[in-house]
């Protein structure tokens, strides 16, 4: 009665039925996250970095699931992207300017929890489908060019939205949005990121999902067998841009704080380091989420025991996060160092 | 129209350094077909670099400095050599190991680099800019100079007014641009270097060092880079860790507007860009002055991307 | 199988929602925060690296100069005060990064900082929230305070400032055609901008030209050429030290001579270090002026000299220096660290006497504090006149 093929989803094969069970879902889950949350606050109240660790499970959501969202465009699909923190950009601020300013107008100014959260909900999708349209946007041209090209254009496109929100008034320019409302639900954050990694599982497993992976590896021979590489390459950086933005939507909410910089290509290439030491593999991406949203608050002394920091003086503890950037960029460069010796003649990656 | 002259002068001036650091990245896409992240980077560690150096000259920036001619003879050669030294570091380190990986893994190096070389500038130096001693330049030429009084009775000055350190980076980055053109165009090295940039294996096959001739091509682009780098530090009379990131984004730009691996296009692209960069910055707003590089680039990529004077490239299967 | 694969994966995610206990500060006892602990923990977010890096570095030798005089005589409530300094590296996100750690993490009972008003209107809406109350020493833009009733200001507020600047270059200098260069990237900088132009104009005088750059830019000819263009008898620079300094020089290589006029964002030794000769007989308002007669001021100046080698404090190290004083000063008033009952404390704050004037918060929690005009001299800060609140 389930069938389960192509999906990871287990859903039921009639039809009826698996209307039902989606409505449940789509209800249900945040349901259970809001209870989930819920337990975990009251149960946890007693220890004091509780809030701390929250808004640290908070950042690893929200980066995780840039990261796979990434992870379809660069990963499975081979094209490489740098501007991903435009399509963040976009989705944060659709979000911001929708609670801000259409907010107040549509759920009032003290809204139950119920409609806020059926309000913001719906701002997330929102903001992912205009973001999805910035993938289609940069998609499109991404079909006339290859590798360190396309790589440079994204960049581009990427910088060009940053430019474009500095300027913009409407979204408070350089000042941005600094009393956002907060959002304290990290399992509803872990919840929207097991629905990218299902997405996009499923896409690329599917079936018609290798043509992804075909375009990766040999475009020409991919397009000689009647793949038709133009379609796929666009919905990688459609849905990839969709999940990105839905990101940007959480992390503004999560941040409570955007501005025009926090989306600079140092932050595109921040969750580009995340796809790269991920390995490629949806499991892989998520990890090295986990580890490079940990590293800074280990840098600055966190989430270890109080004997283990007081053993360090407190200037090196000061000392310490200026240099995060640069043990991301050695670790990028020994990455690639390392990756390279799986390398034999002619270019091409040996799989091992 | 004084004002127009006078931002066309100050776009040259630009230009001229952009163009000097899109040498860099035009030779090395040449002969490697590799895009250096980290080449902007470079200008930077060549005006820190200088900074030092003119310290130990004797020259510190401050009120009553008032230039020394001596101490840029020596900062200028000095830098430029040292950072040719830093570009064949990094090709050997870096890039070298990379030689048989897909350009994506080279890309993704460059950037690493660049960041290292960013914040570890900053972790080491730290962010605050630096104060870079004027050591030449601090004279100004006034033209034209007109008093008319408007309607209101207000006067109304209007003057043209040439600074010598526009001068002095016109003429050094014009003189640079021709000793490369003779190097490559006019001594043997040059001719291997345009033979390495044709093929690799068959360069090889006619007896060249395909390597010795890289590590040549990086070291020059440095060197320039570091010229780039003092005198664009003399200018703006600051240094510090990130100032070679906007520079060096706009003269890749450069390189690609004029044809990426075209010598002369680098140059053509980076007058052009710097003039562009100036006339939206005066006459429309300066916070837009940013993207235009970066709208520039799309357009190239999109519409044409072999430049303005590059040739096509054909993929073959 | 998969199914089971499936929900099992999902369990573990969920799992991996609780967060770490292994906090090592985890009492047996069930309550929030660490309850006894041998000193008063006061957090200080402050640009000790970056564009404004002077800021940071002045006020938390102020701050520190106040500290060590405090402990001396023995602390606050039997205890001696503690402060923990996290760098912004000037800038606003790391402002907002640094105060959710101080509050989160290290749980101060009060925060200081910061200068730049946009940095400080990133990190107040985490303090109001954790009810934590905040003092600037520096922020003068109105906006800060009404992030909430737990944020205070022991400075005054631009558009005093921007009213002094005005009646300054009208009604003092007597220069009826101003040019105003704004930083678009800095809160500050664009009210100052407003509340000098709102005055100016009610004056008579008139604004010839607009201009904006961004804080980090190196490059201005092309603004100033534009404004060159138009003649004007005064350049306003409300901006901060750094640009400040490079744009006085960059106005000189075009040929203009008009002097300049800026704000509080002007003081720090490095305006004159890179401004030279080209910012030489221009002036600026700010908190307190080296040359003031008063003997509070002296004292303060021969203090700190002697704390660090000689040099002497600008305006940020006198403002940091009463903040810690007057943050100490609520707690003793108030009793206890409690977050409300210290925020009535600083609310009740009454003619404190500061180096930089006495302090009286009012209720929309400002300080109405005198302007000094300073003119620069051979490279120095001269007081040029006195405006009493």
């Amino acid at each position: 009665m389930i069938r389960a093929p192509l999906a990871v989803v287990p859903v039921p094969a009639h039809r009826t039925h698996a209307a039902i069970y989606w409505a449940a879902m789509l209800v249900g889950a945040p349901l259970v996250c809001l209870a989930l949350n819920q337990a975990m606050v009251s149960t946890l109240a007693s220890y004091p970095d509780t809030a701390y660790a929250a808004q640290v499970l908070l950042n690893v959501g929200v980066n995780a699931t840039l990261a796979v969202s990434l992870n379809l465009i660069n990963g499975y699909t081979g094209q490489f992207s740098l501007g991903h923190a435009g399509f963040m950009a976009i989705g944060a601020y659709t979000a911001a300017a929708l609670m801000y300013y259409l907010g107040p107008q549509v759920i009032g100014t003290t809204p139950g929890v119920a409609a806020w959260g059926v309000y913001f909900a719906a701002v997330i999708v929102v903001s992912g489908l205009v973001s999805a349209l910035a993938g289609l946007v940069v998609g499109v041209p991404s079909l006339r060019l290859k590798g360190d090209y396309l790589a440079i254009v994204t960049l581009g496109f990427g910088e060009i939205i940053r430019v474009i929100l500095l300027n913009l008034e409407s979204m408070r320019g350089a000042r941005g949005f600094s009393d956002l409302e907060k959002l304290d639900q990290p399992f509803l954050v872990l919840l929207v990121l097991v629905v990218c990694v299902v997405v996009v599982r499923n896409l690329v497993s599917s079936t018609r999902g290798l043509a992804f992976l075909s375009v990766r590896d040999d475009e020409i021979a991919a397009e000689s067998v009647g793949v038709n590489t133009t379609r796929y390459k666009v919905s990688a950086f459609v849905v990839g841009a969709y999940f990105a933005g839905v990101a940007g939507a959480l992390y503004s909410h999560t941040q409570a704080y955007i501005i025009p910089g926090a989306f600079d290509f140092v932050k595109s290439m921040e969750i580009v380091a995340m796809v790269v030491l991920g390995g490629g593999s949806i499991g892989g991406t998520v990890l090295a989420a986990v580890g490079l949203t940990l590293l800074p608050e280990l840098l600055k002394g966190g989430f270890m025991p109080e004997v283990m920091r007081n053993a360090f003086p407190d200037a090196m503890w000061r000392a310490l996060p200026r240099w995060r950037m640069v043990i991301y960029s050695l670790i990028l460069i020994a990455a690639m160092l390392i990756q390279s010796r799986g390398h034999g003649r002619g270019g091409k990656k040996v799989k091992g | 129209m004084a004002t127009f002259v006078q931002q066309l002068i100050n776009g040259v001036a630009w230009g001229s350094v952009y163009a000097l650091i899109a040498l860099g990245y035009t030779m090395v896409y040449g002969v490697l077909r590799m895009i250096n992240f980290a080449h902007g980077d470079v200008v930077m560690v060549g005006a820190m670099f200088g900074l030092w150096l003119a310290g130990l000259c004797g020259a510190v920036a401050g009120p009553e400095f008032t230039g020394s001619f001596t101490a840029f003879l020596i900062v200028l050669p000095v830098s430029m050599a040292f950072c040719a030294l830093v570009g064949i570091a990094i090709e050997q380190l870096a890039y070298r190991p990379l030689r048989r990986s897909p350009r994506i893994a080279v890309l993704i190096t460059a950037i690493g680099v660049s960041f290292l070389l960013e914040y570890g500038g900053q972790a080491v130096l730290g962010a605050t800019p630096r104060a870079f001693p004027r050591l030449v330049g601090g004279t100004t030429w006034t033209f034209f100079e007109q008093t008319t009084v408007l309607e209101d009775g207000s006067m109304h000055f209007s003057s043209l007014v040439i600074s010598s350190i526009d001068l002095i980076i016109v003429s050094v980055s014009l003189a640079l641009m021709l000793a490369l053109q003779f190097i490559v165009f006019g001594t043997k090295i040059g001719k291997a270097m345009r033979a390495v940039a044709f093929s690799h294996d068959a360069a090889r096959l006619m007896g060249i060092n395909v390597d010795r001739i890289i590590t040549f091509t990086f070291g020059l682009g440095s060197a320039l880079a570091a010229a780039a780098g003092v005198l664009l530090a003399i200018k703006v009379q600051s240094a510090e860790p990130l100032m070679g990131l906007m520079p060096g984004l706009k003269a890749f730009v450069a390189a690609v507007l004029g044809g990426i691996g075209n010598i002369p296009g680098a140059v053509v692209g980076g007058l052009v860009l710097g003039v562009a960069e100036t006339m939206v910055a005066g006459y429309l707003s300066s916070t837009y002055k940013d993207a235009i590089a970066f709208v520039v680039l799309i357009l190239i990529l999109l519409f044409k991307p072999s430049g303005l004077f590059g040739t096509p490239q054909v993929e073959k299967v | 199988m998969r199914r089971l694969a499936f929900l099992g994966s999902i369990l573990a995610l969920a799992l991996t929602g609780c967060p770490s206990s292994n906090t090592g500060t985890a009492t047996a006892t069930a309550t929030p925060a660490p309850v006894e602990e041998p000193f008063i923990k006061v957090g200080q977010f402050v640009s000790l690296t970056g564009g404004t890096a002077t800021f940071g570095q002045s006020t938390d030798r102020g701050v520190q100069l106040a500290l060590t005089e405090i402990n001396a005589a023995g602390g606050v409530l039997g205890k001696p005060i503690k402060v923990l300094t996290e760098d912004t590296q000037s800038k606003p996100e790391e402002a907002k990064t640094s105060v959710l750690k101080l509050i989160k993490q290290d749980h101060v009972v009060a925060l200081i900082g910061e200068i730049a008003s946009s940095r400080t209107l990133a990190a107040a809406p985490e303090a109001q929230r954790s009810k934590v109350p905040l003092i600037t020493p520096g922020s003068t833009n109105p906006e800060v305070t009404a992030k909430g009733d737990f944020i205070f200001r022991i400075c005054f507020i631009d558009p005093v400032q921007g009213q002094v600047m005005a009646r300054f270059a009208a009604q003092d200098l007597k220069l009826m055609k101003a040019a105003i260069l704004t930083d678009v990237k800095n809160d500050y900088s664009v009210g100052l901008a407003k509340y000098f132009k709102e005055e100016y104009v009610k004056l008579g005088g008139k604004i010839v030209a607009e201009e904006s750059y961004s804080e980090n830019d190196k490059e201005f000819k092309a603004q100033l050429t534009s404004i060159k263009g138009k003649s004007p008898d005064i350049l306003i620079i409300p901006g901060y030290y750094t640009e400040v300094g490079m744009i006085a020089n960059q106005s000189r290589e075009l040929g203009m001579k008009q002097i300049m006029l800026g704000g509080d964002g002007w003081d720090s030794e490095m305006t004159a270090k890179i401004g030279g000769k080209a910012i030489e007989g221009s002036y600026y308002t700010n908190h307190y002026a080296t040359d003031d007669p008063n003997p509070v001021v002296q004292e303060f100046i021969t203090k700190y000299k002697a704390a660090y080698g000689g040099q002497t404090p600008d305006a940020m190290a006198a403002l940091g220096y009463d903040t810690m004083r007057l943050t100490a000063d609520a707690i003793k008033r108030a009793g206890s660290t409690d977050g409300d009952k210290l925020r009535q404390a600083i609310q009740d704050t009454k003619d404190f006497p500061g180096v930089t004037g006495s302090i009286t918060i009012d209720k929309d929690r400002n300080a109405t504090k005198p302007i000094t005009v300073l003119k620069i001299v051979n490279g120095e800060y001269k007081l040029a006149k006195t405006i009493a609140p």
